[in-house]
């Protein structure tokens, strides 16, 4: 094994200072500066780091037009921090794996500034909605000095951009955009001092702006470009630049609009699924009746009987492919096939609470990608619960749920031959593309340099689109074929065989003291997951364990994975505990809470929102008196009766994940068996805020698509069928469902800047179930609430 | 027998089955893909076009009832290089993440305003109550149709065909 941190500092220090002993370093430095006068050639520069013994190690490619000064970032451990939770469960295809791989040393990230000043970046990241080619982009034009629109990106290009593991988990922001402003940073300097350079100064007296570097005393300037003209310049730097503090961001920090906007708004952008190549085809493939069936026969006469339809079977993998797509779906109904059911178990969404606590994850198959996390305990909790004057317990449930992104599984593929090589190029929407070239290449017995992944900028995902479904079809479809293969996933193949976030139930039990200090905190939970799941408030005594299970339905990713479900719990638990002791909510958990800037979250949520009238409002002691009666029956009973005059009620709810703070004040109105949200303020803190805008569009985003979960949406199956595969059955938010919307930044700019895809959605579901307890006095603890609450209200009007 | 249509002001004939989803004759013939797939059963309003006036999902819209009456797609808003007032609203508030619900909502916010000047929140909302936006940009979207409606005579002329 290599020594990264070796290897790292010699080939960053080399171009820092050049030391004689770097033979094969410098003679790359040495090869790559050489002047050249073929300007505007398309050329390649290879980057090529050594280990210690000097066998190479990495090599890169970089295909970058024409002259000018190309910055490579290396970095020792850009993508080895937080491991992402990432399972599958039940049939088909396993969610590809990579996520645990901690690479050692990696380029990070690389940039273009070509002889105009033009900057073009390469990032393995993805947009899909989220912002960041906005986003990264400022931060570039930051750093380097130059004006916003001359920075483009070059995202998600396996030949293009440097590795990346995918683009989840709220790390674009942190990792990403720190490592994309060290590589702009350490190109002004270089920029700064080839102006030193030629004019015969200190680099120290010199200015970088819009584009230039000046020198203040002379006035003289130059542009980038004319620094860099007529050469090539090959920098290979380290993350260990100066960069400008967030107080002193021009560009950085501002409400820059969305890069690429107009084409949206006027339909121009080309999505995966608006592709379109020479002699393309369009492909459809076959699906089994049920999750894990296996083909037993087929017969494919009548469909290959239809003019220009080809038919291609690899096992139980069939697919069809037409030059119009009427053809292709007509060949899909005639093919006539035999499937047999899977003879494993398969448990019905009426039973599947009690099959995940009461299963262990598989020892095969899917079971090797459970991340068990060791149980968290601290203190003695079982004396503490013995001891406690106040004890909760409690069974919180979550459904699977499904992201629906609106634009579907899509790819384009199109092979090609090399000499005797067979090579493919994939356009798809996968938020991991370098897991997908990998999978395609390990799956089509191809080299990994053999096969290219290129991610247009896609209609979402929501950590739903980490998998390469519909490449790896279009691809042995377009094999078979000889043609290009367009693949578009229909809405109910979404549905019915894209992974969901995972069901789960969480066992909760608390002690507290009359005061309102929680003493005691045991926390379970089976299958969803474990972000998230430790309390951020200050209990002495706890127990936090995250049971594996094995799930019948595949499931994976999901935007904040099971911090939703966790902090649903625990924040519904909390509720409950405040009513027990009659302390108002906020009151309760500021008691508990010593993180100053989740309090101040809280503090900023609930004055925004008028939490302490409106809670005064309506309940008060009286309904918390009824309903601690109900509490110790152990029963939820109605406090009142809702089902003829509406009935109002507020909540507040919040929590940390991955560098957010969020806190949720939400009012409900419920009226018969309908619940519907009034109005949501959420107060967000991820740091240094990079582009205000977008992130207030994140958050209302994650407010509304969290009602969804909250409320109303559920996947239902039984016997390894989806029952519900269609947006009529499968209730999204729309519209009607959008609460009145209020958002709080703190924008701490002596923060490092942290991501907000995921953190904002947390909140507001246990807000809105804290809401209905206060108007009604039913307390749901299965998400989604709204047909539990129905069904608790029918229960209890039956007594 | 070829069908004819009349898409954003130019005449084609195309061949195909009579009874074939509007949404797949505009993308895959015309090559007007702007017109989203969303869920193919006039649930999600991504495939929204104008028939005449009326917003219609092209998705479950077969093709030969759309003959005779001039079809509008997002690709024909746009004037000599001016966005439809819509299109701009769009853009100032920042009413979209992803984009891919874009196109239908925009094609929906425009026929709302050309039988409603000055549409409520709450007409915006039921008008447009079968167009999803799964990144939840709601309330971007009522801010938009609110300020295009404010912003010029767009139910008059901006835009027409």
């Amino acid at each position: 094994m290599r020594d990264p941190s070796t290897s790292n500092d010699r080939s960053a220090s080399a171009n820092r200072t050049a030391p004689a002993d770097i033979a094969a370093h410098d003679e790359m430095v040495r090869a790559e500066s050489v002047r050249d006068d073929t300007r505007r050639d398309e050329s390649s520069r290879e980057i090529v780091l050594h280990d210690d013994s000097g066998r190479t190690t990495r090599r890169e490619f970089l295909k970058v037009l024409g002259g000018g000064l190309v910055v490579v970032l290396v970095t020792r451990d850009a993508f080895a921090a937080p491991v992402v939770w990432l399972q599958s469960g039940g049939a088909p295809a396993p969610i590809a794996d990579g996520e645990s791989e901690s690479v050692a040393e990696q380029i990070a990230a690389w940039l273009h500034i070509d002889d105009d000043g033009a900057v073009t970046v390469y990032t393995g990241k993805v947009e899909f909605g989220q912002g960041i080619r906005t986003s990264l982009a400022q931060e570039v034009a930051e750093e380097l000095r130059v004006p916003l629109d001359s920075v483009k990106l070059v995202m998600g290009d396996t030949e293009l951009t440097p590795f990346d593991m995918g683009t989840f988990g709220s790390r674009s922001t942190p990792q990403m955009g720190t490592k994309l402003r060290q590589a702009s940073a350490a190109a002004r300097e270089r920029l700064v001092a080839l102006a030193a350079e030629r004019w015969g100064v200190d680099g120290s007296t010199l200015t970088a702006a819009d584009g230039r570097v000046s020198d203040p005393r002379t006035k003289r300037s130059l542009g980038y470009g004319e620094l860099t003209a007529g050469r090539k310049l090959t920098e290979t730097v380290r993350d260990d630049v100066t960069l400008t503090p967030a107080e002193r961001w021009k560009i950085a920090g501002t409400s820059a609009p969305k890069v690429g906007v107009r084409d949206i708004v006027t339909g121009r952008h080309e999505y995966t699924s608006d592709m379109h190549l020479p002699g393309m085809l369009h492909a459809k493939v076959l699906r089994p009746p049920s999750i894990g069936a296996t083909l037993t026969s087929l017969d494919d006469g009548t469909a290959r009987a239809i003019p220009g339809v080809v038919v291609t079977r690899d096992g139980d993998f069939v697919g069809v492919a037409a030059p119009r797509i009427a053809d292709a779906a007509r060949a899909i109904s005639a093919l006539h096939a035999r499937w047999t059911p899977t003879a494993e178990a398969q448990p019905s969404s009426s039973e599947i609470y009690d099959y995940l606590k009461n299963t262990k994850p598989k020892e095969d198959g899917g079971g090797e990608r459970w991340r068990r996390t060791e149980p968290f305990v601290q203190g003695n909790v079982k004396a503490a619960l013995a001891a406690a004057p106040h004890k909760l317990a409690r069974s919180y449930r979550v459904a699977y749920i499904a992201h629906v992104p609106l634009e579907p599984r899509a790819a384009v593929a199109q092979w090609s031959r090399d000499g005797g090589r067979e090579k493919l190029t994939v356009w798809t929407g996968t938020q991991r593309p370098f897991a997908v070239r990998d999978d395609l290449a390990e799956q089509l017995g191809l080299r990994q340099e053999d096969v290219r992944v290129i991610v247009p900028d896609t209609g979402s995902g929501y950590g739903g689109k980490h998998t390469g479904e519909a490449a790896l079809e279009a691809a042995r479809i377009a094999r078979a074929a000889g043609h290009p293969v367009k693949l578009v996933w229909t809405r109910e193949e979404e549905f019915r065989w894209a992974y969901f976030r995972p069901a789960g139930v969480m066992d909760v039990s608390a002690g507290v003291n009359d005061d309102g200090t929680i003493t005691a905190w045991t926390f379970d939970n089976y299958n969803s997951g474990p972000a998230a799941i430790r309390p951020m408030y200050a209990i002495a005594n706890q127990r936090v364990e995250y049971h594996p299970s094995d799930s019948p339905l595949r499931q994976g990713s999901y935007r904040a994975l099971a911090a939703t479900a966790n902090h649903f719990a625990r924040e519904m638990h909390i509720d409950e505990l405040a009513e027990l002791v009659q302390m108002d909510p906020l009151e309760f958990r500021l008691r508990n809470l010593r993180d100053g800037r989740l309090r101040a979250v809280f503090q900023a949520a609930a004055e925004r929102f008028g939490w302490k009238r409106a809670a005064g409002a309506e309940g008060g002691s009286s309904s918390n008196g009824e309903l601690r009666a109900a509490v110790s029956a152990g029963t939820a009973t109605p406090a009142r009766d809702s089902r003829t005059s509406p009935r109002r009620g507020v909540g507040i709810a919040g929590g940390f994940e991955k560098g957010g703070y969020v806190a949720t004040c939400a009012e409900v109105e419920v009226s018969g068996n309908d619940v519907r949200v009034l109005r949501a303020v959420t107060a967000f803190d991820c740091g240094a805020v990079v582009n205000p805008d977008g992130l207030r569009n994140q958050i209302a985003g994650a407010l509304v698509q969290g009602i969804g979960g909250a409320l109303f949406e559920a996947i239902e199956f039984d016997h390894g069928v989806i029952r519900n595969p269609h947006l009529a059955d499968y209730r999204v938010p729309r519209f009607s469902d959008t609460p009145s919307v209020d958002i709080v930044l703190v924008d701490r700019k002596d923060e490092p800047s942290f991501g907000a895809g995921e953190a904002p959605i947390m909140a507001i579901a246990p807000a809105i179930g804290a809401a209905i307890a206060r108007a009604t006095g039913v307390r749901v603890r299965s998400m989604p609430m709204l047909p539990e609450m129905r069904k608790q209200k029918a229960g209890s009007r039956e007594q | 027998m070829p069908i004819r249509l009349e898409v954003n002001g130019r005449r084609y004939s195309v061949d195909v089955d009579p009874a074939q989803p509007l949404l797949g004759v505009l993308r895959d013939e015309l090559a007007l893909t702007g017109t989203k797939y969303g869920c193919g059963e006039g649930q999600c309003g991504a495939c929204t076009v104008l028939l005449g006036d009326t917003p219609v999902h092209a998705c479950v819209t077969p093709v030969s009832s759309a003959s005779g009456k001039p079809i509008t797609t997002i690709e024909g808003l746009e004037r000599d290089g001016r966005l439809h007032p819509l299109q701009q609203a769009f853009m100032d508030e920042g009413a979209l993440q992803c984009g891919y619900c874009t196109p239908g909502m925009i094609m929906a916010g425009v026929a709302l305003l050309r039988a409603n000047s000055a549409p409520t929140p709450g007409d915006i909302g039921r008008a447009m109550e079968g167009n999803v936006c799964r990144c939840g940009s709601y309330p971007r979207i009522v801010a938009a149709v609110q300020r295009a409606a404010k912003g010029s005579d767009v139910s008059e002329k901006g835009g027409r065909p």
